[in-house]
């Protein structure tokens, strides 16, 4: 390796003076870095100084510089939750106090409420219910007029503070679907016939085979105390409706027999304690508005 | 030769003593070594010793085993490539999420979740969100419920059953790596994996005082056998509900 030259040779072809290092015969042209380069990357250099200034930068030995701005990520988000809060008591002022039935009786109070029931809902609920409110087989549709728990406004705010069948919270609501067959209540011919008689009351197609007398006993004994002697159902024991078209779980005879064998008892989890009131008055509001609300 | 040697040489400017690393190619990398390692001094050690990068809150508690197993399968499916857990200070997740996460609450995950990218939403605080049936629903035909939804179905863990006789081994790795499991919750793991999902069995209650908050049922009610659905499940309905947040002081952890 040669030793590098006082002063460095210029390249005989592009005319460029080498930087005098030579390795094995070969020269190095210089060419450097155009100046607004590296001026652009000092400059950054001191930038990064001001930055450990006003920001927090550095660690020390129990904590870090904390920057003359005092900033800090966790206490602007708090901020700007606060702000956010504030605008919405203005923007929905009355909404906190105002009750359900004024909340719907007032047009203004209401736009408010269905625009962030609205936004509450595609967050929170949609997963289960659709983003239509259309539901899907175990959960329930929300635009029709039945109701497995009632559909006044008041109904539907207690279902979504407390949740349904949600062992945490203490006032949810209860009511279950026994496992008849699967506890040998009921055998099998007999659910069989509770089947076709319950096909019958709800007017679907009833297999002729079966006795729908023995049914209408078994339904008796049986059904009646939740559903009610015709199968209207009991909002206070969540026991749906068994005359009319909706079915939760669908209307074949698979489905219903299965429901029959192992019970049901869809869950419903309690929001009172991830969502505030107001925003559980706004979603009571825009489900109840959805097209069944009572 | 003799007369110019003695001619004290002119001092070398030090930016022109690069030449060392030029031509020794272990100095090179001896000196590239020292430079990566200041960044890391001074970005990774401090938060080692510093008091404040862990908030002092109360609730939190190593998984029990049926999680820890979930939390096995969630890493061995690749969740965390589409779901990060980590909601960020930031106004617009608050509101969606929830707080946002505090690095307690991942301290006893060896390794973390949060994950980079969000093509699902974050699950930091999924927990209590949904029902146990939604959850399987959901894991079987993602679909069949939100239709609009990309996420690819994982039937097969509705009906595969849960391989834990290594759970014990599992957590006394987490153990080496400062996870405080006791030698009590090591010696009754595959015991208390069972428990959770059998709140009548009599070892419940020594199982709820070992992981307190820890919920216990059938979390995949489809089937008697223990899958790898009731793991999966059952860490996704405890993830972000063990910080009790009526305790937590938001001002002192401010950062």
């Amino acid at each position: 390796m040669a030793s590098e030259s006082e002063k460095p040779a210029v390249d005989a072809v592009t005319g460029t003076a080498t930087t005098g290092h030579e390795w094995d015969g070969i020269q190095e042209l210089n060419t450097p870095l155009p100046r607004w380069w590296l001026w652009t990357l000092y400059l950054t250099i001191v930038w990064s100084i001001g930055y450990w200034i006003v920001y927090p930068a550095w660690p020390l030995i129990s904590s870090h510089t904390t920057g003359v701005l005092n900033y800090s990520s966790r206490a602007e988000v708090g901020q700007e939750l606060v702000k956010l809060a504030a605008l919405r008591t203005t923007q929905a002022a009355g909404l906190a106090n105002a009750s359900l039935t004024e909340i719907k009786a007032s047009p203004d109070l209401q736009r408010i409420a269905l625009a962030r029931g609205k936004a509450a809902f595609g967050d929170n609920c949609a997963p289960c219910h659709g983003g239509a409110a259309t539901g899907a087989a175990g959960f329930p549709n929300l635009i029709d007029d039945e109701w497995i728990w009632g559909g006044k406004l008041d109904d539907i705010q207690k279902t979504i503070l407390h949740g349904i069948r949600w062992e945490q919270n203490p006032e949810t609501r209860v009511g279950n679907m026994p496992a008849f067959g699967r506890t040998g209540m009921l055998k099998r011919d007999e659910i069989s016939q509770a089947v076709e008689y319950v096909r019958s009351i709800a007017g679907l197609d009833v297999d002729k085979a079966v006795d729908l007398g023995k049914g209408k006993e078994v339904f008796a004994a049986n059904c009646a105390s939740c559903h009610g002697e015709g199968g209207k159902g009991n909002q206070e024991l969540g026991a749906p409706d068994l005359t009319d078209a909706i079915w939760l779980y669908g209307s074949s005879r698979q489905a219903m027999t299965e429901g029959l064998i192992n019970g049901r008892g869809g869950i419903m989890p309690a929001w009172s304690a991830r969502l505030d009131p107001v925003t559980i008055k706004a979603l009571t509001v825009y489900v109840h508005g959805l097209g069944g609300g009572q | 030769m003799t007369a110019v040697t003695t001619q004290p040489k002119p001092r070398k400017s030090l930016w022109a003593r690069h030449k060392i690393f030029e031509t020794h190619s272990i100095v090179l990398i001896l000196g590239i070594l020292i430079v990566v390692s200041i960044g890391g001094l001074i970005e990774i050690a401090p938060l080692f010793y510093l008091q404040s990068t862990i908030e002092k809150v109360s609730g939190m508690r190593p998984y029990t085993p049926l999680e820890l197993a979930g939390r096995a399968i969630y890493v061995r499916e690749g969740c965390y490539n589409c779901h990060s857990q980590m909601i960020r200070p930031l106004r617009d997740e608050v509101e969606r999420y929830g707080h946002f996460s505090l690095a307690a609450e991942s301290m006893y995950d060896k390794p973390f979740q949060w994950g980079s990218k969000r093509t699902g939403p974050d699950l930091a605080r999924v927990g209590g969100k949904y029902s146990d049936e939604w959850q399987l629903r959901h894991l079987i035909n993602p679909r069949s419920l939100v239709p609009q939804s990309i996420m690819p179905g994982y039937p097969f863990l509705a009906h595969t059953a849960l391989r834990y006789t290594d759970i014990a081994t599992e957590m006394r790795v987490n153990r080496a790596s400062g996870v405080p499991y006791s030698d009590e919750m090591i010696a009754n793991a595959e015991s208390d994996l069972r428990t959770q999902t059998d709140p009548d069995s009599s070892t419940a209650t020594a199982f709820a005082a070992r992981y307190p908050k820890a919920e216990s049922r059938k979390f995949n009610g489809s089937t008697k056998d223990l899958t790898e659905a009731d793991a999966l499940i059952a860490y996704l309905q405890m993830l972000g509900t063990l910080v009790d947040f009526k305790l937590y002081d938001n001002k002192a952890n401010l950062r």
